[in-house]
């Protein structure tokens, strides 16, 4: 390990604060440990999704992702309605949260109807969203992780540092120290052993579990069908061995059709790590039948809007909720690569979570989120659905300096970095170049006086040296030409 | 006002107005006619490269072959399906013979013998609705005869395959199979054993599910 300062922990996201971005930002990029881990992950992540669509129209398919998307938005309530009706015919009990507070409390109701000390989970980020451990903790309950990631994270009493991958700012010999001190495992670097072990561990949890909490990849109207990707198995352990299973999901996770679902998954895994397909597509439209020797008695769907119904009110935010969250936008983000996902202090970090958080904190608490990154499109690109987040996170920090009462305050938090000096500044600039007259002198003046410009220019020049103005202005050179 | 309501309503009420829908041109996921024999080298491939195992034997030879893979690997135990006829056909051949494990038959609820189905169970064999041989994945419909857990508790999870049923693509077989008419309980694709990267993005096989996937393809 080095010496060098190790960035601030993000122990439970409930004491986060997310406005300290750059402290964090900084810390992470000077520890070498941190840059490595993300460098070796992400670089293998986007070889891997490369060759995953060889052979493939990838256009023609995220053409197709982002059509199914966005057919589904353009009918959401619809949608949400017949999925409710078919879910409650298969005998699945419907919940609706306008928060995470309110998701909390429904899945702590449940488990108090059914006296449950113990819940067992499959990776969910809504869960995250809603920091559900932390609250059922508070309450009584105790809530297990079972994704083996997701598990490490939690041992570790941290966060999520990537929304598919929750431990890879760990290497090896971190994950083995960890479960060496936290579960009494031996210390070793060998993978297979650890992996072991936790099964082992987590085999007794999942028979004893009281409930079984789990997300949702896709909730399918037609059929009433939640589906779940998965590659452990404990996605379907969290869904079959409990006698109570509750799925948390976004309202937006909905699509029509079953057939939807085909070019989803295609898109899904392979933008993810670069599968053609997870070990386990789990599809559940219903709890046990009398007859079936296993299954939950109980099935609960919480949905869960969160922020989500706000930003469907506007046409250009509403590309935010196409997201399915593979993690390809933060795989190939040059500042997620260098600053890791804990730097952000969100729930999602990353190019998406720079577009979606300012949703759910504020852009007040989320201000610096739009504006890390280099808007260099790489997450636009590559994003399966074609979010265009680029344009988001502009759009963002437009809102978040923005004083203009014409315009509709959108955002939460809008206006929220609006400095009176930068505005006055701006406010010249623009004034300067409506008069030409006066906008050449001024260019020309600083022509002539480029040797007294500073040579340190505050934060710019921190990492960059600073421009230096030309011996002669760009007007006074085309005319020198057309001489 | 309910929170449904509430959120039903603010979605109906969009201040930009109604969406249009866009058309799905789904002739993008279509993969040319392929043989039998071309879809079963593709699956193999595909399937053999996550770690499953494919064996190819036909409807005369799949018993001597299971007896075989399950010697090899020392299993005590098979968890057979009590009507489906490849658990009939298994529980005919041990009158017969001495080298398949004993069988245990998935007929109480999983409340009953939960710990035996965790701790004592080292195999279970399952019929499967068809493949996907582009994703090398295995279609199953747990049932009441086949409950879900048989293919994901047992450290190994053998699949029955018949190479006719098998489906170049996802969209293929789920339109064939008519899904849209009407879903199971629980519906899965199994594509090779249960598998991690979550540590340093090292492959490790076997985390809560099986450890071992083999596929016998009747030909």
């Amino acid at each position: 390990m080095s010496e060098t300062a190790q960035p601030t922990p993000p122990q439970s996201a409930h004491h986060i604060d997310v406005k300290e971005f750059h402290p964090r930002a900084r810390a992470a990029i000077h520890n070498p440990q941190i840059r490595q881990n993300f460098r070796k992950a992400m670089d293998g992540l986007m070889t891997k999704r490369k060759s995953a669509f060889e052979g493939w129209d990838l256009e023609a398919l995220r053409d197709l992702g982002a059509n199914i998307r966005l057919r589904a938005l353009a009918n959401l309530p619809d949608l949400l309605e017949q999925l409710e009706q078919k879910l409650t015919e298969n005998g699945i009990k419907v919940h609706w949260a306008s928060d995470g507070d309110e998701a909390c409390e429904i899945v702590r109701d449940i488990c108090i109807a059914r006296d449950a000390k113990t819940v067992i989970k499959g990776k969910s980020m809504v869960s995250e969203e809603m920091e559900l451990n932390h609250y059922l903790g508070e309450h009584g309950i105790e809530a297990l992780e079972s994704d083996l990631g997701e598990y490490i994270v939690q041992l570790a009493d941290e966060t999520p540092s990537h929304i598919i991958m929750p431990a890879i700012h760990k290497n090896t010999s971190e994950i083995s120290q960890l479960l060496h001190d936290k579960t009494g495992t031996d210390l070793s670097n060998d993978v297979e052993y650890l992996t072991a072990n936790a099964r082992l561990q987590l085999r007794e949890k999942f028979m004893n579990a009281d409930v079984g909490v789990s997300g949702v990849n896709f909730a399918v109207a037609e059929t009433g069908t939640l589906c779940l990707v998965e590659n452990e198995g404990n996605g379907r352990m969290t869904t079959t061995v409990p006698p109570c299973h509750i799925a948390v999901t976004g309202i937006e996770k909905v699509v029509p059709n079953l057939e939807d679902v085909t070019g989803l998954l295609a898109l899904l895994t392979r933008s993810a790590t670069g599968q053609h397909i997870t070990t386990y597509f789990n599809m559940i439209s219903g709890p046990r039948k009398a007859d079936e020797m296993d299954g939950p008695e109980e099935v609960h769907v919480v949905l869960v809007d969160n922020g989500r119904s706000t930003i469907y009110q506007d046409d250009e935010l509403l590309d935010t909720l196409r997201c399915i969250r593979c993690g390809a936008c933060m795989n190939h983000c040059p500042v997620y690569t260098r600053v890791g996902g804990h730097a952000y202090g969100t729930t999602y970090p990353g190019p998406i979570g720079a577009i979606l958080m300012p949703h759910m904190v504020g852009l007040d608490e989320g201000r610096h989120l739009p504006t890390a990154s280099s808007l260099c499109g790489a997450c636009g690109e590559v994003c399966p659905v074609k979010i265009p987040i680029p344009d988001l996170l502009v759009r963002l920090r437009q809102e978040s300096v923005d004083g203009d009462k014409l315009h509709p305050a959108k955002v939460s938090g809008h206006g929220a970095k609006r400095g009176a000096m930068e505005a006055l500044i701006w406010k010249g600039w623009s004034w300067m170049h409506a008069r030409p007259g006066l906008y050449r002198m001024g260019t020309s003046l600083g022509a002539r006086f480029r040797k007294l410009q500073p040579g340190k220019l505050g934060g710019w020049t921190q990492y960059r040296t600073a421009p230096k103005l030309a011996a002669k202005t760009l007007h006074e050179r085309m005319k020198e030409r057309s001489q | 006002m309910s929170s449904r309501d509430t959120i039903l309503q603010r979605l109906r009420n969009r201040t930009g107005g109604e969406l249009t829908a866009p058309e799905c041109d789904f002739s993008v996921l279509k993969r040319p006619d392929w043989t039998t024999a071309e879809k079963l080298d593709m699956f193999e491939r595909t399937i053999e490269s996550v770690h499953g195992e494919v064996h190819r034997t036909t409807e005369a030879g799949w018993i001597d072959r299971l007896a075989e893979i399950l010697q090899s690997r020392g299993a005590q135990t098979l968890l057979i399906a009590k009507e489906h006829e490849i658990g009939k056909a298994l529980k005919t051949a041990t009158q017969n013979r001495e080298d398949l494990p004993q069988l245990l038959v998935y007929d109480e609820p999983v409340e009953s013998w939960q710990e035996a189905l965790f701790t004592e169970v080292d195999a279970g064999i399952t019929s499967t609705r068809g493949g996907i041989a582009e994703t090398g994945s295995l279609i199953l419909w747990p049932s009441v005869d086949e409950p879900r857990l048989m293919s994901l508790v047992p450290p190994i999870h053998i699949a029955v395959l018949k190479a006719s049923e098998l489906y170049t693509t996802f969209h293929e077989a789920m339109h064939s199979q008519n899904w849209a008419a009407g879903m199971p309980t629980n519906a899965l694709l199994i594509s090779g054993p249960s598998k991690t990267a979550d540590i340093e993005q090292t492959l490790a096989y076997g985390v809560h599910g099986p450890k071992e996937l083999i596929v016998l393809v009747i030909e």
